[in-house]
């Protein structure tokens, strides 16, 4: 099948959604590529790279969506300027398209891509899933925009981020809060602290706080409890109580913080507005505030979206194509992503796709199939939620301990016997005896109480310990040692050295091993 | 001194003793513990010395002398590598005295026993040299392959189960015949072919066990020195003596059961001897074979010092190429970069219970670092570098996911779940079990060959 790549037509697009690394790898999957003139010109990629690559570079538009099966595209089909029809008009009747579409936002291009009895994937329902990661262009873009979002503030920032001490007087490091902690906002922590700024973050979730704190952020948290976690590993909304105790920590903060970068975005709703007009007015002269909400309304009540404006001395940066400023890295990066669905439609690499829609990534995916709507798919069946804590070793190790436990019964009946056979003992021992066995066996439940609570690290001293109490013996030695018979006084007198020998030995190695334990 | 303030003395050594065993429930008590213990030993012997049933001082001070200066010479020579050695030498000194004093006590002329009492005094005689000479035997056997003066491997006779219920058997033919004796004389004969026999058996006993099984054997005989102690006790009527061997047989017993368990195998196994030899196991893991990556002591150095979190595991082939301090020296390097150290120690690590802890406290490890397998097992996975330094079978994963291996359902540390595990090793030999380890053949694993020494020294060096 022939793949075709138009040039974007949105303003100010700078992407491009293939690049000659990957059209050497669609090459090989058996697919023929065209890409038109100049279409990743913005992107630094130039026309004969891509020749260069094997792919056909085709100049007029018409003729390149006519004769594509397959079309890839970054932004969703629009009017075109230059030749003043819809995109989706371009497009062949019963052919395919794989772009970004936002089906919740554009019912309209919906309803035309179907009149066109297209079958369209739209990268933007990929699902999140980890096998899907590969093709998550939303994790790619957001990642690039985290990146971006610091760039950015950095550069309306009259200040360094890393504080140093020079000859001319210290600098203070500047401070960032990064408000969302999903694949944009761990971006941005790694960016600031890698440029040395202070970074904070918050998020609903509480479960990030280890991810936050990896890339050796602080994580703030509030005195409240409430899951943040909806499905699909995206934030959900939260109740009044939450935001309320969320606001004041977010003022507190503001009156703190230089950098302000929010990426707080809920599904299918306008973006929370988490940083409100007075905590701008209360935030320092030069501070700067990033929106990465700006195209769902923005997190921020002062931003425009589009724009950097400055209110109050604050600058607020509210650019929606934040991914497009960076148009090579993200080009490579949603290239790939569009290589990797391919992969996975194209089983046979022949060249000829398949949309399987027994498979979750791909059923996702397909927003219309041929002709006919299938968005919204099925919720995705796996949630990002923490792992259940079931670590599999227990669960193995744990029948194996069960099967030798012995049953009650047999405990008991053990007992019984030691009883019986006690209570033998007793009926033919002499008093003298019994006292003494009452010591013995008092004295072996003490050991057993005393020796459980031995920490294991001091097992060799115990055992040495041990072995010069049990030198104890020479007690036995010293009392025949005065007997009447050489040979007696022979064998009392041998045992008396040798167990002297074990006494102070064993003391001596006990002291000099504990001695050397120490924090 | 009165009878009395006697046994009033020994209450209060008694007492010492349990606090002295307690200490040890902490290593900042555990000194005082031990001060404890030798309060309690010098109060015990002051008494019985100077109480009116001992006489022959003349004899009794130069032997004590002698012993002691004797027992500080060794104490103070040893090396921390040859603890395990040390403690079995001693066992076997408990167990020779509770011989040597079990025949005296027979053929001691003063003592009168009539009726019942003098069957269970003859009993309690023949009992206490039958334990102790298997323990000085055991122990001397032990001693030997520890220093590596007896092959380490499990010596097989064969029939020789039916050889130990035989020797059993006889014990029993010769106890009867013992207790009916008329006169010393007579019972003296019984009293000795036993104590041979018994000797037979103690190293046979051990002869069968390998040598990765040491620390059973050596708590066993442990609680062997304690037992033979109390049968001297109930010998002498001795209270103190009972109660001190009670507390030693049961201590001894209790770490015999957690070094099995630490092992997964039931003692009677572990005393019938070696790996191996109940059923084909060892051909098991063999097609488990694939590449290992080795790796240089520079790359390793890089690895540790882009690590956050390194768990070092160590074993007994630390022990052997005495590297405890070199070890400690990369710990010291690497935690002043910031890098958090820690030890993950498995309980069978080594020749004896405690073993790598009493070597790392000896090349000044804090002991705060210095972990068990169940506290640190689980922070694993969030561990960069994990390092085996001379350890095999307690980090060989088919002891969790291969039901058909030998060492199947052993608690192991779990160090494949770390970013990287590092294993040192001299070769690709297999560990005691004779079980191949898989974990050598992991994606995550780098190999280290080499003496642990030299190895850690390069690594050392190559820091910086």
């Amino acid at each position: 099948m022939r793949i075709g790549v138009p040039k974007e037509i949105h303003d100010a697009e700078h992407r491009v959604a293939t690049t000659p690394e990957v059209v050497k790898q669609l090459t090989k999957l058996g697919f023929s590529v065209a890409v038109e003139t100049g279409a990743g010109a913005a992107a630094k990629f130039n026309d004969d790279a891509y020749r260069e690559a094997g792919a056909e570079v085709v100049s007029d538009t018409r003729e390149l969506w006519a004769q594509s099966d397959i079309v890839l595209k970054v932004r969703a089909p629009e009017d075109h300027p230059e030749l003043g029809v819809h995109e989706s008009e371009l497009l062949r009747e019963g052919g395919n398209l794989i772009s970004f579409i936002w089906p919740a936002q554009n019912p309209e291009l919906m309803d035309k891509l179907a009149a066109r009895r297209a079958t369209v994937l739209a990268m933007d329902s990929v699902p999140r899933i980890s096998r899907a990661q590969k093709m998550d262009a939303l994790s790619s873009m957001a990642n690039i925009a985290g990146y971006r979002a610091v760039v950015e503030a950095a550069h309306h920032f009259g200040r360094f981020f890393t504080g140093q001490i020079t000859a001319a007087g210290k600098v203070p490091p500047a401070k960032v809060m990064i408000i969302g902690a999903g694949v944009a906002g761990l971006a941005a922590i790694g960016a600031a602290g890698s440029m040395g700024a202070i970074v904070r973050a918050f998020d609903t979730r509480p479960e990030v706080k280890e991810q936050v704190e990896s890339m050796d952020a602080e994580f703030l948290e509030l005195d409240f409890k409430e899951e943040g976690g909806g499905a699909g590993g995206y934030a959900k909304e939260m109740s009044k109580e939450f935001i309320d105790a969320e606001m004041a920590l977010f003022r507190e903060q503001a009156k703190d913080v230089d950098i302000i970068i929010t990426t707080a975005l809920i599904p299918g709703k306008p973006a929370p507005k988490l940083i409100l007009a007075d905590m701008v007015e209360s935030m320092r002269n030069g501070s700067v505030i990033v929106d990465l909400a700006a195209e769902q309304g923005g997190n921020c009540e002062l931003t425009e979206p589009g724009q950097v404006v400055v209110k109050n001395g604050v600058t607020i940066i509210g650019h929606t194509d934040l991914p497009s400023r960076l148009p090579t890295q993200s080009s490579q990066l949603y290239a790939t992503n569009l290589r990797h669905l391919l992969t996975d439609l194209t089983p046979e690499k022949d060249g000829n796709i398949v949309v399987d829609m027994e498979d979750e990534a791909i059923r996702g995916a397909t927003v219309i199939k041929e002709g006919e709507v299938t968005w919204p798919p099925p919720p995705p069946k796996l949630s990002m939620q923490p792992p259940k804590p079931a670590p599999a070793s227990q669960a193995a190790a744990e029948p194996v301990v069960e099967a030798k436990k012995p049953s009650p019964w047999f405990t008991l009946a053990f007992m019984a016997v030691g009883v019986i056979a006690i209570l033998a003992l007793g009926s033919v021992a002499p008093a003298a005896f019994m006292s003494h066995f009452i010591v013995f066996v008092l004295a072996i439940f003490v050991g057993y109480q005393v020796i459980w609570s031995v920490t294991p690290a001091l097992h060799t001293p115990l055992m040495s310990v041990t072995n010069a109490i049990s030198g104890i013996i020479i007690i036995g030695a010293l009392l025949q040692i005065g007997a009447p018979r050489g040979i007696v006084v022979f064998l009392a007198a041998v045992s008396v050295l040798i167990a002297t020998v074990n006494v102070a030995g064993g003391f001596l190695v006990t002291q000099r091993m504990l001695k050397m334990f120490r924090k | 001194m009165p009878a009395g303030v006697v046994a009033a003395s020994y209450i209060v050594a008694s007492i010492l003793f349990i606090l002295s065993l307690g200490g040890l429930s902490h290593q900042e008590s555990a000194r005082r513990g031990n001060i404890y213990g030798i309060v309690g030993m010098t109060i015990a012997i002051v008494a019985t010395i100077t109480s009116e049933q001992v006489s022959g001082l003349g004899l009794i001070i130069p032997m004590m002398v002698i012993g002691a200066i004797a027992g500080f010479f060794v104490a103070a020579k040893v090396q921390m590598t040859d603890m395990p050695q040390l403690v079995a030498m001693l066992h076997s000194f408990v167990g020779l005295a509770a011989v040597l004093v079990g025949f005296a006590n027979y053929m001691d002329p003063t003592s009168h026993f009539e009726g019942v009492e003098k069957t269970i005094h003859e009993v309690e005689i023949y009992l206490g040299v039958f334990i102790g000479a298997i323990t000085f035997t055991g122990s001397v056997i032990a001693f030997g392959k520890l220093q590596a003066v007896i092959k380490s491997a499990p010596l097989i006779l064969p029939a020789r189960h039916w050889l130990n219920l035989a020797a059993g058997l006889v014990c029993i033919w010769l106890g009867v015949l013992f207790v009916g004796a008329e006169s010393i004389g007579a019972g003296l004969i019984p009293l000795i072919i036993m104590t041979l026999i018994a000797f037979a058996f103690g190293v046979h006993m051990v002869m069968a066990i390998g040598g990765a099984d040491m620390p059973v054997v050596i708590s066993m005989l442990n609680s062997y020195s304690g037992w033979a102690a109390a049968a001297t006790g109930f010998m002498l009527s001795n209270d103190l003596l009972i109660v001190t061997g009670a507390l030693v047989g049961s201590s001894g017993a209790i770490l015999s059961y957690i070094m099995c368990r630490a092992m997964n195998r039931r003692f009677l196994a572990v005393i019938m001897g070696g790996f191996g030899t109940e059923g084909g196991t060892a051909a098991a893991a063999a097609d488990e074979t694939g590449e290992v990556t080795a790796m240089s002591a520079e790359e390793t150095a890089d690895l540790l010092t882009a690590a956050k979190e390194v768990i070092i595991v160590p074993g007994y082939g630390m022990a052997v190429a005495h590297a405890q301090h070199v070890v400690s020296e990369l710990t010291q390097k690497l935690r002043s970069a910031g890098v958090n150290v820690r030890y993950g120690i498995h309980p069978v690590a080594g020749r004896m219970p405690g073993h790598m802890n009493v070597l790392l406290a000896e090349a000044k490890v804090p002991y705060d670092i210095v972990l068990e397998m169940d506290e640190i097992n689980d922070d694993f996975p969030n561990t960069d570098v994990a390092m085996v330094i001379g350890a095999n079978d307690i980090v060989n994963p088919s002891a969790q996911e291969d039901p058909n291996s030998p060492i199947a359902g052993m608690p192991v540390l779990e160090v494949w779940k770390s970013g990287t595990a590092v294993v040192l090793k001299r070769s690709m030999a297999t560990g005691y079990a004779g079980v191949d380890n898989p974990l050598f053949y992991r994606e995550n694993t780098r190999m280290l060959f080499g003496d642990a020494k030299d190895s850690i020294e390069a690594v050392v060096k190559a820091l910086g």
